[in-house]
C-alpha cells in the first residue's frame, strides 16, 4: 500500500522509510530518551527540535548507530535493524554530519568528499595499486559524482585546500558534501546551522532544500533555530526531557499547547 | 683524498641510516593510524626474524615445551624451507599476530588514555619476547635468506677507476637501501592511491568521521598492525642478517627513538629523512670529532641530537605543528 503525498511545492513524499518504535536510551541512571516513536517518510525533511538537553542529539546517534538503545525497535526499509556498529549503519545508506564538525583535517576538500564514496569502490587492491582496469574506471566515475556535488554546493574554488584551513561555515558545507557523496537514503544533519551567521545560515538553508529537491534525499535534521525549522521541514518531532511532546506539520506543532508551554512559549516571549 | 674518505664515511652513514629508518617506519605507521606508541615494534622485528629462521631451518615450534611435557626429543622436522617461501609464511604469521593483538588487546582498550595503550604495548613486548624464546629457543641464530654480504667489488673498482680511491661499501647495505626505497614507495602509493590507504588516513585523522563514512576501525587497525608487522619483518631480516638473530635485535627500537624525535612521530618521509640524518651525522661526527674526544661517539650522538630537537623543535622536522589554544 503505497502512500504518496504531494507537498504544496510539488515534491513527492512516499512510504515510511525509517520507523522508530518505543526507543529508550539510558546512560547509567540517566534516561536520555524515554519511549519515543516516530517515523521518517521517503523524500521528506523531518526535523527534531527541543530545548537544550532534550535528547535530540542522542536520538540522532541512535539512528546512526553511535548509541545502541536499551529498548525499542528500529525499522529501515521494512526490515528490523539489529544492533549495528556505526560503520555498518553508514554502509546501509545512512550518512550524517556532526554538531562539532568531524572532518579529516589533514586531507584536501576533494579527498574528504571522496571518502564518502569509499564503500562504492570495489576494485581489488592490486588493480587500485596499478591504477588499471576496474580501479581506474571506478575512480573516474566516483570523481565525476564528487565533482557534481562540489559544483552543487559551490565549493569549486577550495577543492584542493586542506580542510583544516577553512573557516567554520565552509567546513560545515564540506561535511555536508561528504555525506552527500555517499548518495544516502537518509541524510542526518546534527545542527547544520549551529554557530553560523545569518548569511551562512541562509546559504545552508538553501542547500538543504536544494538537496532534497534535486536528489530527492530524505533528510532528518536537528536544529535549535525555530524559525529555520518551521520554514524548512515537512514534519517536526518535538522533544523535551527525553520525551516526545509533539509530532506533526510545522503548523500543527506550533499550535500544540504542550509544545507552546514547554518550548515555544519560552522562545517566543 | 681526505674529501673522498669523508664521502665514503658519509655514504656508509646514509646506508646505516636506512636501517634506522626501517625500524622507525613501523612506529610511525601505528602511531599515525591509532595514536599508539608501539613499544613492541623492536620485539616484533626480533620475533619476525626468529620465526623466519625457525621456518627456514624447519625447527619444531615449542620444541622444549613438547619435549618436557611428553618426554620426547623433537628439535627439527628435518626439512628446510627456501628463503622466499619462508618470508611469505612469516608475513602470514605477522598478519595472524596483528589479528590476535586487535582481538585480545586493542579491542578491549578502545577509548582509553594513550598512556594505557602504551602500557599495553610494553606488556605486549615482554610477552612476544617470551613467546619467541619458547617457540624457537633462545640461542643466537644465523639468518641467511640469500642476501649478498661483504664488500661490493663493483663499487670498489668503479670508484677506484673514477677517483683513484676504492670505496668500501657493504653489499648488504646496498640491498637494504634498495629494499627500503621499494618499501617506502609501495607504502606511499598504498596510502595515497588505494581505497584502503584512504581509509587508513581517514582513521588517522578522525575516528568518528571515519565511522560515519562506513569505515570499520577494527579492520583498519588489523591492517595497520599487519603492515607494521611486515615492516618489522623486513627490518628483522636486514638487522638479523647483519648481526645475527638474538635478543639485542629488539634493542634496535632504541635507535629508532631519536629518529622519530628528529622526523616527527606522524610523518613517513620524516622517518626516512630522520634515519638518514642520524646515520650520516653519527658517522661524520665520529670521523671528524671522534678522535678528539676519544671515540665511541656513535653510542650517544643520536640521543644528544634528539635532545636538542626536543628543546628547540619538539614536533620534529616533519611533525604536525603543535598549536596551543587558550
Amino acid at each position: 500500500m503505497t502512500q504518496t503525498t504531494i507537498t504544496p511545492d510539488g515534491r513527492q513524499i512516499g512510504d515510511v522509510l525509517m520507523d522508530l518504535r518505543n526507543i529508550t536510551l539510558r546512560f547509567g541512571g540517566v534516561t536520555a530518551i524515554k519511549d519515543i516513536s516516530f517515523d521518517i517518510r521517503e523524500g521528506e525533511i523531518r526535523a527534531i527540535i527541543g530545548p537544550n538537553g532534550a535528547g535530540k542529539s542522542s536520538m540522532l546517534n541512535v539512528i546512526s548507530g553511535f548509541y545502541v538503545p536499551q529498548e525499542g525497535e528500529i525499522w529501515f526499509k521494512g526490515y528490523r535493524r539489529g544492533p549495528m556498529k556505526p560503520y555498518e549503519v553508514a554502509r546501509l545508506g545512512i550518512a550524517r554530519t556532526f554538531q562539532n564538525i568531524a572532518l579529516f583535517d589533514g586531507m584536501s576538500v576533494l579527498d574528504n568528499i571522496m571518502t564518502g564514496r569509499l564503500n562504492m569502490m570495489k576494485a581489488p587492491i592490486w588493480s587500485q595499486a596499478l591504477w588499471w582496469g576496474r580501479a581506474e574506471r571506478e575512480e573516474v566515475e566516483n570523481r565525476e559524482q564528487v565533482e557534481k556535488i562540489i559544483d552543487f554546493l559551490e565549493i569549486q574554488n577550495i577543492r584542493k585546500t586542506p580542510v583544516g584551513r577553512l573557516p567554520y561555515g565552509l567546513k560545515k558545507r564540506v561535511e555536508l558534501a561528504r555525506a552527500l557523496a555517499a548518495e544516502p537514503k537518509i541524510l542526518l544533519l546534527d545542527e547544520p546551522m549551529a554557530g553560523m551567521n545569518v548569511e551562512e545560515k541562509e546559504d545552508m538553508c538553501r542547500f538543504i532544500l536544494d538537496v532534497n529537491d534535486e536528489f530527492g534525499t530524505t533528510i532528518a535534521l536537528i536544529e535549535h533555530d525555530m524559525g529555520v525549522v518551521m520554514d524548512l521541514s515537512d514534519r517536526v518531532v518535538v522533544m523535551d526531557y527525553g520525551r516526545k511532546i509533539g509530532d506533526g506539520t510545522p503548523d500543527e506543532v506550533r499550535n500544540n499547547p504542550e509544545v507552546i508551554s514547554a518550548y515555544l512559549g519560552v522562545a517566543h516571549e | 683524498m681526505e674529501f673522498l674518505y669523508a664521502s665514503e664515511v658519509l655514504l656508509n652513514g646514509l646506508m646505516a641510516g636506512v636501517m634506522y629508518s626501517l625500524v622507525a617506519l613501523g612506529f610511525v605507521l601505528i602511531y599515525k593510524a591509532s595514536g599508539i606508541f608501539n613499544y613492541a615494534q623492536g620485539v616484533m622485528a626480533l620475533f619476525a626474524a626468529m620465526t623466519l629462521v625457525g621456518i627456514m631451518e624447519g625447527r619444531v615450534p615449542f620444541a622444549h615445551l613438547i619435549n618436557a611435557a611428553f618426554g620426547v626429543h623433537l628439535s627439527s622436522f628435518g626439512w628446510t624451507v627456501p628463503g622466499l617461501l619462508a618470508i611469505l609464511l612469516t608475513a602470514l604469521i605477522m598478519v595472524g599476530l596483528a589479528i590476535a593483538i586487535e582481538k585480545l588487546v586493542l579491542k578491549h582498550l578502545v577509548g582509553q588514555e594513550p598512556i594505557i595503550l602504551f602500557m599495553a604495548t610494553i606488556g605486549l613486548a615482554w610477552f612476544l619476547e617470551g613467546l619467541g624464546d619458547v617457540m624457537w629457543g633462545a640461542d643466537v641464530k644465523v639468518l641467511d635468506v640469500g642476501l649478498p654480504q661483504g664488500i661490493s667489488e663493483t663499487v670498489e673498482t668503479m670508484t677506484d677507476g673514477l677517483f683513484g680511491y676504492g670505496f668500501f661499501i657493504d653489499r648488504l647495505d646496498i640491498w637494504a637501501t634498495v629494499i627500503a626505497a621499494v618499501l617506502v614507495a609501495a607504502l606511499v602509493g598504498f596510502s595515497q592511491y588505494t581505497k584502503q590507504g584512504r581509509a587508513m588516513r581517514a582513521v588517522a585523522d578522525d575516528h568518528q568521521a571515519a565511522l560515519s563514512v562506513g569505515i570499520s576501525l577494527q579492520f583498519i587497525w588489523i591492517m595497520v598492525w599487519s603492515i607494521a608487522g611486515f615492516v618489522a619483518l623486513v627490518a628483522g631480516i636486514m638487522w638479523g642478517t647483519k648481526s645475527g638473530v638474538q635478543f639485542s635485535l629488539s634493542l634496535i627500537a632504541l635507535k629508532a627513538l631519536p629518529v622519530l624525535m628528529l622526523g616527527g612521530f606522524t610523518s613517513i618521509p620524516g622517518a626516512i629523512v630522520g634515519g638518514l640524518i642520524i646515520g650520516m651525522g653519527e658517522k661524520l661526527f665520529e670521523y671528524f670529532v671522534g678522535p678528539a674526544v676519544g671515540g665511541a661517539t656513535e653510542n650517544w650522538f643520536a640521543y644528544v641530537l634528539a635532545l636538542l630537537f626536543l628543546v628547540f623543535r619538539p614536533q620534529g622536522l616533519f611533525g604536525e605543528r603543535i598549536i596551543e589554544r587558550v
